[in-house]
């Protein structure tokens, strides 16, 4: 274990990629656990008002010139005459960003009333007296707010909650499976082989994605939001299994040809025995390449479902659902930072590649060519 | 192929018939629809009789060349594939031959220039292609098309479907261009995708063949540059790239769903999922059988040029 740790590290050291995307992966997994305290809003803390709001504009200095900490003003909207919202800003009050505040790490102090006494610049309009407490709804939208006004920095937050452990866990079922079945196919042979391995072709052979969607539709839509998942879990791991347990079972029967197996077998050891202790920790390095290089696929699978409606519903957020508002170009057109989360999709399935490729390099002897 | 068939079937009958509701929920649902009607058509496709039973009589009929009728679009199923294979497979070997354009000379150049700029360039680009899920790039291009201003003599990127609206009083010419036009986004994206993982095998395979003596030899004899690399090593080098192409077929008839469903492409992966949705059983039955026949086929027909370029393979 330590001479793998080992060998790990020299990778990441040697390959710079490698070593990017790690850290990007370490990032984006720590930001999944801590998302309710980074989380500047909860994943449903919605509002009306603010529906569509484009990202906050941060500013630093106040209407007479003076400067202060960094900080957001409110913002209200009206249509244009071709239906578009048009944002204005109410200069009466400044919104000052403040680190660990509400138990949150980032979010918005009480209002400070501006100097130019409630005055607001665009309108002309006249506010509030002063020393009177005013308090309009300022929120901070890092990057845009969606239909019904939630903070989509936040949401994303919480989806990254779903997308990334759906992979990492699918995986580790997929693998578990195909672990059992080409195993005991592999060393069984005969029959149970040979049905074993029909059974994997069939699987391989419809087309992963009509597979996934009939697997999807045995269940009824309206399931809680939990079980939702963890069924989706077992779909992307029963598409996953088939193909590994095959090359499984090849690495098997070439395994158990092999001298030291014979001797444990001569020494008297039970099959399963002598399957579970000695041959599969024999494919472990080729596993935990083929478990890295796999995890893309299941958070893209994922995040597929959910963005035809099929997957993660609604109140719950995984990033292929967030990214279901952009699916109409009128949309994307109107609020392009609904693209958004793509982006987050996008950054994790490549560091899981780029990783995945360094460590290929490293433990899958057969491909140093 | 056949008993694989008869797998595939079985299994999407069973996993349909878990599902709840059934074909005609819809008509039940309707209070103009009589229910003297409902159990006439229940009675007629056998809808009343236990799951064993409905599944021979599905593949019965099935093997006398009937599919069934689709109570979503009111119309036999086989003439709803028939309008929509021919969909998918423009788009799949369009989208193939643009990634083979694009990867073999990409793989053989990163190959020349093993572990330069080139080679890092390619195999980064390549990465960055993989990594993009393809109905997000379908998103962004689709999102770029609709903000491009119009290109002289090209005219906007269309945003989705086969055709233009004028399709009908177009020329011959025309209509070719039209439909051109409208493979241009979402073959792309699924270009893109295939391009990564055949510009490494290329590579890798290129990398090995260049290595072998014949290409020496073929060097020693003075032959040029570009004989050497494409009549020598290149024919070679394909193999891997050959076997590859069934595998790829699959993975566009799998990833071409999601691009369908987003460029509004009319072809089976759209189908697939509104038949679902639907619960539209024969229909749904059609679709799966359709597209895992379209997969066999493209693994016989990479078997096929596998043998015809390689003259060590034979067929039996």
């Amino acid at each position: 274990m330590n001479h793998a740790l080992r060998r790990f590290e020299s990778v990441l050291s040697a390959n710079t990629p490698a070593r990017v995307s790690f850290w990007v992966l370490v990032a984006l997994y720590l930001a999944a656990i801590f998302a309710p305290w980074l989380a500047p809003y909860a994943g449903d803390d919605e509002s009306r008002a603010c529906s569509w709001a484009p990202p906050s504009t941060i500013h630093l200095r106040e209407l007479d010139g003076s400067w202060h900490a960094p900080f957001v003003r409110a913002v209200s909207y009206s249509f244009d005459d071709d239906a578009r919202r048009v944002w204005t800003e109410d200069s009466s009050c400044r919104f000052p960003i403040r680190f660990l505040v509400h138990g949150r790490l980032l979010g918005l102090d009480h209002p400070v009333v501006s100097p130019v006494v409630g005055r607001d610049a665009p309108t002309g309009r006249l506010y509030q007296q002063p020393g009177r407490p005013y308090e309009p709804a300022g929120r901070l939208y890092l990057l845009g707010a969606d239909a019904r006004g939630r903070d989509l920095f936040s949401r994303i937050l919480y989806g990254s909650r779903v997308s990334l452990t759906i992979g990492v866990v699918g995986v580790a079922i997929s693998t578990l499976i195909a672990l059992v079945v080409g195993g005991i196919a592999g060393f069984a042979g005969g029959w149970v082989d040979g049905a074993l391995m029909r059974l994997c072709e069939v699987v391989m052979l419809v087309p992963a994605f009509y597979l996934l969607m009939l697997l999807r539709a045995a269940l009824p839509l309206d399931w809680d939001s939990r079980l939702v998942y963890f069924y989706i879990i077992l779909i992307l791991s029963f598409l996953g299994w088939a193909g590994l347990a095959r090359i499984l079972r090849g690495m098997i029967q070439s395994l158990r040809q092999s001298d030291f197996i014979a001797a444990s077998r001569a020494l008297g050891l039970s099959p399963w025995r002598n399957l579970w202790r000695h041959a599969l920790p024999q494919t472990f390095g080729f596993l935990s390449v083929q478990a890295t290089l796999s995890i893309p696929g299941y958070i893209v699978a994922e995040s597929g479902l959910s963005l035809l409606g099929l997957g993660i519903q609604d109140p719950q957020t995984s990033w292929g659902n967030l990214l279901e508002e952009s699916m109409s170009i009128a949309e994307i057109r109107l609020h392009p930072w609904s693209l958004l989360p793509g982006l987050f999709l996008f950054a994790a399935v490549l560091s899981w590649n780029l990783l995945g490729d360094a460590l290929r390099d490293t433990f899958d002897p057969r491909s140093l060519s | 192929m056949i008993p694989m068939l008869l797998g595939v079937s079985l299994l999407s009958f069973l996993l349909l018939q878990l599902s709840p509701g059934d074909p005609l929920s819809a008509q039940r649902g309707n209070p103009q629809v009589p229910d003297a009607l409902i159990h006439r058509i229940e009675t007629e496709y056998g809808f009343d009789k236990p799951v064993p039973e409905q599944y021979l009589l599905w593949l019965s009929r099935t093997l006398h060349g009937d599919l069934g009728y689709s109570f979503k679009y009111k119309r036999p199923v086989a003439d709803v594939i028939r309008e929509r294979v021919g969909a998918t497979l423009l788009l799949a070997v369009f989208s193939s031959l643009l990634s083979w354009l694009l990867a073999v000379p990409l793989g053989v150049w990163a190959a020349l220039r093993r572990g330069q700029w080139p080679d890092r360039l390619v195999s980064l680009t390549a990465f960055v292609g993989m990594s993009l899920p393809s109905f997000f790039l379908a998103l962004l291009l689709l999102f770029a098309a609709s903000v491009a201003p119009p290109i002289p003599g090209f005219g906007r990127f269309p945003i989705g479907g086969l055709v233009s609206p004028e399709f009908d009083q177009f020329g011959l010419w025309e209509r070719i261009g039209d439909v051109l036009r409208h493979l241009l986004i979402p073959g792309l994206v699924l270009a893109v995708g295939g391009v990564a993982g055949l510009q490494r095998v290329c590579r890798g395979s290129m990398l090995e063949t260049l290595r072998q003596p014949y290409v020496l030899a073929a060097r020693a004899r003075g032959l040029p540059q570009r004989s050497v690399l494409w009549r020598h090593a290149f024919r070679n080098a394909a193999n891997p790239l050959i076997t590859l192409l069934g595998f790829e077929f699959s993975a566009l008839l799998s990833g071409a769903a999601f691009t369908e469903i987003i460029t509004s492409w009319p072809g089976l992966g759209l189908v697939a999922l509104e038949a679902v949705r639907a619960k539209d059983l024969f229909l749904v039955m059609a679709t799966v059988l359709m597209g895992s026949f379209l997969l066999l086929a493209g693994n016989l027909l990479s078997d096929l040029l596998h043998a015809w370029n390689d003259p060590r393979v034979k067929l039996s």
